[in-house]
C-alpha cells in the first residue's frame, strides 16, 4: 500500500495546524469522556472493588483459566491442520481437470461458506444424537472448524496457484512434465509463498472462531470466563474476568499476526522469492 | 417436512428477526466503518491513533465476546436494554471494524494522481475524501464489502446464544415441542444458504463488472 495518507491533505499551514490541534484535542476528550464514563460506571456498581479481582490470585482459578486456554489452543490446533489440509484436497478438486471432481468441491466450498460456523456445530452437537450419533463438545467444534476454514482455505489456495504467472507452467508442460509434476514442483512451492499471509490471518479468524465452542458448552476460555463470572463466592466478577479473557485473546491473534507479517517480510527479503504479490481475499468471520 | 411446515410461523419469524439483525447492523456498521476510516487517514494523529486502536482491538476479539460482554455486562454496568438492540449494538460495533479496513483498502486504490489534483485546485481534507477519493473507491470497496456483510449475515446466529429471537435458536423451540433438532438445524441451514448464495453471486457480478481496470 502507497501510502495515500500523505497524498489526502497537504502539509498544513498556520490555519490549518490550528484547526488540526482542536479537532486533536476534541477528539482525545470524547474518548477520554467514553472511557471515563465506563471507569465511573464500574466503580459505581462496584466492578473496581478488590472483591471482584481477588479471583486473580487464587491458584483454582487461574489453572481453570489455564484449562480453558488449554482447550482453546487444543480446539485451534486440530482445527487448524484439519482445515489446512481439507483446504488443500479442496483446493486441488477444483483445480482438476474432471469435470465431477471440479462440481463436487466446488459445492462442497460453496456450501460450507453460506452455512454459519454456529448452526455447523449445533448440527453436530444437537442435531446428531436425534439420529442416534453422539458427539463429543470438543469433536463438534474441531468438525465445524474444520469444514468452515477449510473451505475457505480452499479458496486461498486455489487463487494462489491460479496467481503464479502463466508461463511457470507453461514451461514445465514444455518440459514433458505432467499435471502432478507441474502442481507438485513449479506451482505449489511459488504458491505457497504468496499465499502465507493470506493463511495466516485466516488461521486468526480460525482461533477467533474456536470461542464460538462457549455456545455448545466446550469448556474453552470463554465458557471458563462465564463459570468463573457467575461465581457467588468469588463476588460474580463478569465483567473483570471478561476483560482478563479480551486480553488474552487479543494477545493471542496479535502475536498469530505479528508471526504473519514476520513470515511476510522473511519471503520477501529471501533473494529466492519471486515476485508474487500476496493473494487471498478472505471473508473473515 | 412436518418440523417445517408444522412451525412455519416460527421458522419464518426468526428469520425475520435473523433479517431484521442483519440489515440493522448493516448500516450501523457501515456508517461507522466509513467514519472509522475516515478517521485513520486524517491529517490529525489523534483520530489516527484512535481509528488503530479500535480496529486493533475489535478484531482481534472474537465475536462472542463481544457480543458476551454486551449480553451480559451492558446491563450490569449501564441500563437495561433489550437482547436485539444489545445484539445490533455488538454486530455493528464488531463489523465496522472489518468494514473501516476494507474501505480503507479502498482508499488506497485510487491513483494518488487524484488526490494531488484535488490538492491543486485548493481542496481541504474533507473535500478530496468526500468528493474525490471516496467515490471512486467505490468501485474496488463493493465486492470485499458484500463479503464483510455476507460474514455479519452469518455471523448474527452467534445472537441466538445469547437469547435473541433468531434463526439460530430455531432447534430450541422445535426441541421443546418435541420435534427433531437435526431436521430443524438442516432447515436453518438451507434458509441460509438461500440467503447467502444471492449476496455471493451479486459480489462475483460485482466483481467482474467493476474490476474494470484503470
Amino acid at each position: 500500500m502507497s501510502a495515500p495518507t500523505a497524498v489526502l491533505f497537504d502539509a498544513p499551514g498556520p490555519r490549518a495546524r490550528a484547526r488540526n490541534t482542536v479537532a486533536g484535542i476534541v477528539t482525545l476528550a470524547v474518548v477520554a469522556a467514553m472511557i471515563g464514563v465506563i471507569v465511573w460506571r464500574m466503580a459505581a456498581t462496584g466492578q473496581l472493588d478488590a472483591r471482584v479481582w481477588e479471583w486473580l490470585l487464587y491458584e483454582n482459578v487461574q489453572l481453570a483459566l489455564l484449562d480453558g486456554l488449554v482447550n482453546t489452543l487444543r480446539a485451534f490446533a486440530s482445527g487448524a491442520v484439519l482445515a489446512m489440509l481439507l483446504g488443500g484436497l479442496l483446493a486441488l478438486g477444483r483445480l482438476s481437470d474432471q469435470r465431477w471432481l471440479k462440481s463436487v468441491s466446488g459445492g462442497v466450498v460453496e456450501l460450507f461458506r453460506a452455512v454459519p460456523l454456529v448452526v455447523l456445530m449445533f448440527l453436530f452437537y444437537y442435531g446428531m444424537p436425534s439420529i442416534g450419533i453422539t458427539v463429543s463438545t470438543y469433536a463438534a467444534v474441531v468438525l465445524g472448524l474444520t469444514l468452515y476454514n477449510g473451505a475457505v482455505l480452499a479458496e486461498v489456495f486455489r487463487a494462489g496457484v491460479l496467481a503464479v504467472p502463466r508461463g511457470q507452467s507453461e514451461a514445465a508442460y514444455a518440459l514433458g512434465m505432467r499435471k502432478s509434476g507441474v502442481m507438485r514442483f513449479i506451482l505449489l512451492p511459488q504458491a505457497v509463498r504468496s499465499m502465507l499471509p493470506a493463511i495466516v490471518s485466516q488461521l486468526v479468524v480460525l482461533l477467533k472462531d474456536s470461542a464460538l465452542g462457549f455456545l455448545i458448552t466446550y469448556p474453552e476460555l470463554l465458557f471458563q470466563a462465564q463459570f468463573l463470572g457467575s461465581n457467588a463466592t468469588l463476588g460474580s466478577p463478569l465483567i473483570p474476568v471478561a476483560l482478563v479473557v479480551a486480553v488474552i485473546y487479543i494477545t493471542l491473534c496479535l502475536l498469530l499476526s505479528a508471526f504473519a507479517t514476520w513470515l511476510e517480510r522473511r519471503s520477501r527479503r529471501s533473494p529466492a522469492a519471486l515476485a508474487v504479490a500476496p493473494v487471498g481475499r478472505l471473508d473473515d468471520a | 417436512m412436518d418440523v417445517l411446515f408444522g412451525n412455519l410461523g416460527e421458522y419464518l419469524g426468526r428469520f425475520g428477526g435473523t433479517i431484521g439483525l442483519f440489515v440493522i447492523s448493516a448500516i450501523v456498521s457501515l456508517i461507522l466503518g466509513v467514519v472509522l476510516a475516515a478517521m485513520r487517514v486524517s491529517p490529525v494523529p489523534a483520530m489516527r491513533a484512535t481509528g488503530t486502536v479500535y480496529v486493533t482491538l475489535l478484531r482481534n476479539t472474537p465475536l462472542t465476546l463481544v457480543l458476551f460482554f454486551f449480553a451480559l455486562g451492558f446491563t450490569k454496568l449501564f441500563f437495561y436494554l433489550p437482547f436485539f438492540l444489545l445484539a445490533v449494538i455488538g454486530l455493528s460495533l464488531y463489523t465496522a471494524a472489518f468494514v473501516c479496513e476494507v474501505v480503507r483498502g479502498g482508499i488506497s486504490t485510487v491513483p494518488e494522481g487524484q488526490a494531488e489534483a484535488g490538492r491543486a485546485l485548493g481542496l481541504g481534507f474533507t473535500q478530496i475524501l468526500g468528493l474525490i477519493v471516496l467515490p471512486q473507491a467505490v468501485r474496488s470497496v463493493m465486492p470485499p464489502l458484500t463479503s464483510v456483510q455476507i460474514a455479519l449475515l452469518k455471523n448474527t446466529t452467534v445472537a441466538a446464544g445469547f437469547s435473541v429471537f433468531e434463526a439460530g435458536g430455531f432447534y430450541r423451540a422445535i426441541n421443546e415441542r418435541g420435534g427433531s433438532t437435526l431436521v430443524a438445524l438442516l432447515w436453518v441451514a438451507l434458509g441460509f444458504i438461500v440467503l447467502v448464495l444471492p449476496l455471493t453471486v451479486l459480489q462475483r457480478r460485482l466483481e467482474m463488472r467493476w474490476s474494470v481496470s484503470r
